[in-house]
């Protein structure tokens, strides 16, 4: 079988050709089984693609769905197993489950698996996702009643662990993970102890100002909430049980079950030595998810979608932005798939504005933009002693962020601010503006050069890659 | 006073049956000044955009006070014996009494009210349908889209069945203040019955609220009054204005569901066998109808804070907006084919129920109430046909609907088994 060079296509072809013909017959291959995974491979069926379609993953099951995890399968209204994410059409994918890639060989297009397999492509989607960051002492991590959350598995093995009620629950880390977890143990009726090295809860994402109102729900609702706290060690007893957690105040708290919720690392490792620009950080991508080589320059048959992928954004200063967001992963996926197939002129670019969502303590969070780029915020409707308004980030006179606390429907207007680059502080008057929305406050970020576990839009400056190459945008 | 062209063609019955040519004509402006009336805003994104505007305020106080004048839309703020309900109301005041509102109807607090309700209301549909046997035609206004909400609210809130006609008097009055077109008759006349219905239907409801204080029953009125949430009970007065926008709200729109919608699927010939074939239909049909032939054409009680710059245009402070939700439906730019009836559609997000805060309160008891009618309907009826085409509509422009529907058919199919 002839396969489809696109350099050897270049040549002897027209380019539409070998384009129709990778639609006609090519092979792609997609390495991560989620949802970027899933909704990129739907995308490419939908639009068309006739080719073979390679799934591989090394989780065991079917793509399914993660904010459930820490939400109602913590507490019961979900089973862990019950959240495999629906479909929208049929794929006709042949799926490699339970098995990991291991490497990629950029000039050959082949993907190493560990299985001693390596699969061929014509085109690749890398939507690896991230894990969660585990706990830095190796040792600690192992006790018996340490846990992360991040797969199904590990969601029912907390779930069984907090049902079996645990004396007290110990959090360590305050981001949107973490404070879901608290929430739900809360509601479980278990006594639990957060601590969280910042100085509120979610000040990584959404600053210290929205954070000291997430602290306030926290404790109303019976957290015990230490903030610019560090576990310093996790102690186990003679058979490898935890039974204590030692703190950077000197104190030590009595605990049997403890769960790590520091933020997430990208699952790229297995791309070490190939060639791409993938680091700590993710996959550096252009605007038209393709992937960047080591030397910065992009290439035309790996592309990259969802929480791996690290691109960037010219509504944020086209700075690289990696989001932890389900929304983003289905977009990036549909746009990656799109532009795979895709004569040049019929790309498109991912312009997706980052828009994030997490309920805790009854209250619905949402934020759109990129908070963390704010320097002030302005509550402009409602009132963060009531735990109810929207407020409005600002950077240099201009909206870059909202977030709501139980004020959702108005998030489409602030969107259409941001996406026009309304002037900040916003010049006039709505609904519901109370004395607190006076004046923009400092939005109190901590220093971005700290290391965090906590916000869930990343700005990784202007670098495609580890090494430094400066973009020079002309600035909308 | 002086009414702008649109607005006067919008009013025109003329116009009634088929507003539509109308609309596509007012979308060659999306946001169009019409002299001496309110700013008419016809496009899908501009009033999805204004719908979500927090310089948009739903409080007639906010209006300019010659711009209220005009429209005549003040009789709410102008009832001395009720405060605003929270329809007319920003937030914070609509928020609270909408959460308060909202915690024994719905989800999270009590998931299952319009769930449970599917048995009554599947009840009163066939009895409606029973009572067609031995007839060869009816009206489908009078004789079956008119009692069957009115029945439901009735229900839902506590009312006792005896007293059911007292409410349609009250509502039927009540719902001429809503459109326009009164204002150019006698006004101060008009508006003296409407504060009478009004009083009187307030009257009864407090009397019903007491009765309700003292003896708890187990409809929503009760909860309402007896629930404790975080944001504490509404007072007498509150309690009273939220029943009665519950009762009017749910009322004649609902009416016109059915009734917009058995007249659409009459037109629609093929659509009606599929329904009746398979009354699964039913759900993605009731949104398709909610697009289509919306029963809330407009709405006519916005007004800007501040001034708004919007299409090209800038809204000042206090001026009259509406909002025409139908036109926004037949937007091409929204939806390809937009006078295609088609209840396949895909990413059907009408207009319908509105959008953003005010978004309709009762939409998950409608559609409920639409999808179990029309299915019903469609199984039951043999070879349904229209008699007149088009029926005789209502005068109301903004609640528009047929007046009367005179349907004719061979012979009612029997109940299912219950
Ligand atoms: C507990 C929890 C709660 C969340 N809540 C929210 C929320 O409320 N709102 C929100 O917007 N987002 C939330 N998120 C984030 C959201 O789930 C992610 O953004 C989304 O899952 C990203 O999808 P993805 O496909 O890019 O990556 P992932 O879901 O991480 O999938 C990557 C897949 O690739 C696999 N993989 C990795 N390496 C390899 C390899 N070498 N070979 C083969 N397979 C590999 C992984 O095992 C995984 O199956 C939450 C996440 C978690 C964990
Ligand atoms: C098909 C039937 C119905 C339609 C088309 C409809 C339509 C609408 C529309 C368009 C609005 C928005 C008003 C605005 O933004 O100013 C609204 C609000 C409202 N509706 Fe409905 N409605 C229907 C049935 C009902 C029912 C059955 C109830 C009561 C049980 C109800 C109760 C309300 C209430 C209370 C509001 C005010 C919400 C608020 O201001 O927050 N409606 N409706």
């Amino acid at each position: 079988m002839s396969t489809t060079d696109e350099r050897g296509a270049s040549r002897a072809h027209r380019p539409d050709d070998s384009l129709a013909r990778l639609r006609r017959e090519g092979r792609i291959v997609i390495v991560g089984a989620s949802l970027a995974g899933l909704r990129g491979a739907e995308t490419l069926r939908e639009e068309g693609f006739a080719g073979s379609l390679t799934i591989i993953g090394d989780e065991p099951d079917r793509p399914y769905d993660r904010p459930p995890l820490s939400k109602q399968v913590l507490v019961g209204g979900a089973a862990a197993d019950r959240t495999t994410l629906p479909r929208r059409r049929a794929i006709r994918a042949h799926w490699r489950l339970r098995t990991a890639a291991t490497g990629l060989d950029l000039t050959a297009r082949r993907v190493r698996l560990d299985d001693g397999d390596e699969v061929p492509y014509d085109r690749l989607l890398i939507t690896t996702g991230a894990r969660s960051r585990p706990w830095p002492q190796p040792a600690e991590a192992e006790l018996d009643g340490v846990f992360v959350l991040r797969t199904n598995r590990d969601a029912e093995r907390l779930g069984r662990r907090l049902m079996a009620g645990p004396r007290r629950v110990l959090v360590i880390g305050a981001g949107f993970t973490g404070s879901e977890i608290a929430s739900a143990c809360r509601e479980l009726g278990l006594p639990v102890t957060v601590v969280e090295r910042g100085p509120t809860p979610l000040v990584g994402a959404l600053g210290g100002v929205v954070g000291q109102v997430a602290a306030e729900l926290q404790r109303e609702h019976g957290v015990d909430l230490r903030c610019s706290v560090m576990v310093t060690a996790l102690e186990g007893d003679a058979a490898g049980r935890l039974r204590r957690a030692h703190l950077s105040d000197g104190t030590a708290l009595d605990v049997d079950l403890a769960v790590v919720a520091l933020g997430a690392v990208r699952n790229t490792e297995w791309l070490d030595g190939s060639g791409l620009g993938a680091g700590p950080r993710g996959v550096a991508c252009d605007a038209g998810c393709r992937a960047f080589d080591v030397r910065g320059l992009v290439t035309d048959d790996v592309f990259v979608a969802g929480d791996v992928a690290r691109s960037p954004h010219p509504l944020f200063g086209y700075q690289f932005l990696s989001l932890d967001h389900w929304g983003n992963a289905v977009a990036q996926a549909e746009v990656a798939a799109h532009n795979m197939i895709s004569p040049g002129p019929d790309r498109r670019p991912h312009l997706w504005v980052p828009a994030f969502w997490s309920s805790q303590f009854g209250v619905n969070i949402k934020s759109i933009g990129v908070p963390s780029m704010g320097e002030e915020i302005l509550i402009a409707q409602g009132s963060l002693a009531e735990h109810s308004f929207a407020g409005v980030y600002g950077c240099q006179g201009r909206v870059v962020a909202a977030v709501t606390f139980d004020q959702t429907k108005w998030l489409d207007f602030y969107q259409q601010q941001i996406e026009t680059a309304a002037p900040f502080p916003p010049p006039f008057r709505s609904v519901d503006r109370r004395p607190d929305g006076l004046h923009p406050v400092p939005a109190e970020f901590p220093d971005p050069s700290l290391p965090s576990h906590g916000p869930t839009v990343t700005l990784c400056g202007y670098s495609p890659t580890e090494r430094r190459i400066v973009f020079t945008p002309a600035r909308a | 006073m002086t009414y702008g062209t649109y607005l006067r063609k919008i009013t025109d019955p003329a116009n009634r049956a088929d507003p539509y040519p109308l609309y596509a004509e007012l979308r060659k402006t999306p946001v169009l000044r019409d002299e001496g009336g309110p700013y008419l805003v016809s496009t899908y994104w501009e009033i999805h955009g204004l719908l979500h505007d927090p310089r948009l305020s739903s409080d007639p106080r906010n209006l300019d006070p010659d711009a209220a004048a005009a429209l005549a839309v003040t009789e709410e703020a102008d009832d001395p014996t009720l405060p605003p309900s929270f329809l007319r109301l920003d937030p914070p005041e609509h928020d609270r009494l909408r959460r308060i509102a909202t915690y024994p109807f719905g989800p999270p607090h009590t998931p299952r009210r319009i769930h449970d309700m599917r048995g009554e209301l599947a009840r009163i549909v066939t009895d409606l349908i029973d009572d067609f046997e031995g007839r060869d035609r009816v009206d489908l206004v009078d004789d079956f889209a008119y009692p069957f909400p009115v029945t439901v609210i009735c229900r839902l809130l506590g009312v006792p069945r005896a007293d059911e006609p007292l409410f349609h008097a009250w509502a039927d009055t009540m719902l001429t203040s809503l459109d326009p077109a009164a204002a150019e008759a006698d006004v101060a006349q008009r508006r003296r019955a409407v504060r009478q219905a009004r009083v009187e239907l307030g009257m009864y409801l407090s009397e019903l609220i007491e009765d309700r204080r003292r003896a708890p029953a187990e409809d929503m009125l009760s909860s309402l009054i007896h629930g404790d949430g975080p944001d504490g009970r509404m007072s007498h007065a509150e309690l009273v204005s939220t029943a009665v926008l519950l009762l009017i709200a749910g009322h004649e729109t609902t009416v016109n569901l059915i009734a917009n919608g058995m007249l659409t699927l009459l037109r629609h010939q093929d659509v009606l066998k599929r329904l009746h074939d398979d009354s699964r239909l039913a759900v993605p049909l009731v949104e398709e109808v909610l697009r289509y032939e919306p029963p809330v054409q407009l709405l006519p009680h916005r007004t800007p804070l501040t001034d708004i710059d919007i299409a090209g245009v800038t809204i000042p402070k206090g001026a009259a907006i509406w909002l025409v939700l139908a036109s926004g439906n037949r937007d091409p730019k929204r939806f390809p084919d937009p006078d295609r009836f088609d209840p396949d559609r895909k990413d059907n997000q009408h207009l319908g129920f509105g959008s953003g805060i005010h978004i309709c309160y009762g939409a998950p008891l409608a559609r409920l109430e639409g999808q179990i009618a029309l299915a019903e309907l469609a199984r039951r009826l043999e070879n349904p046909r229209l008699l007149e085409d088009p029926p005789p509509y209502r005068h109301n422009a903004v609640l528009r609907g047929p007046r009367h529907l005179p349907v004719g058919f061979d012979g009612v199919r029997p109940a299912r088994e219950p």
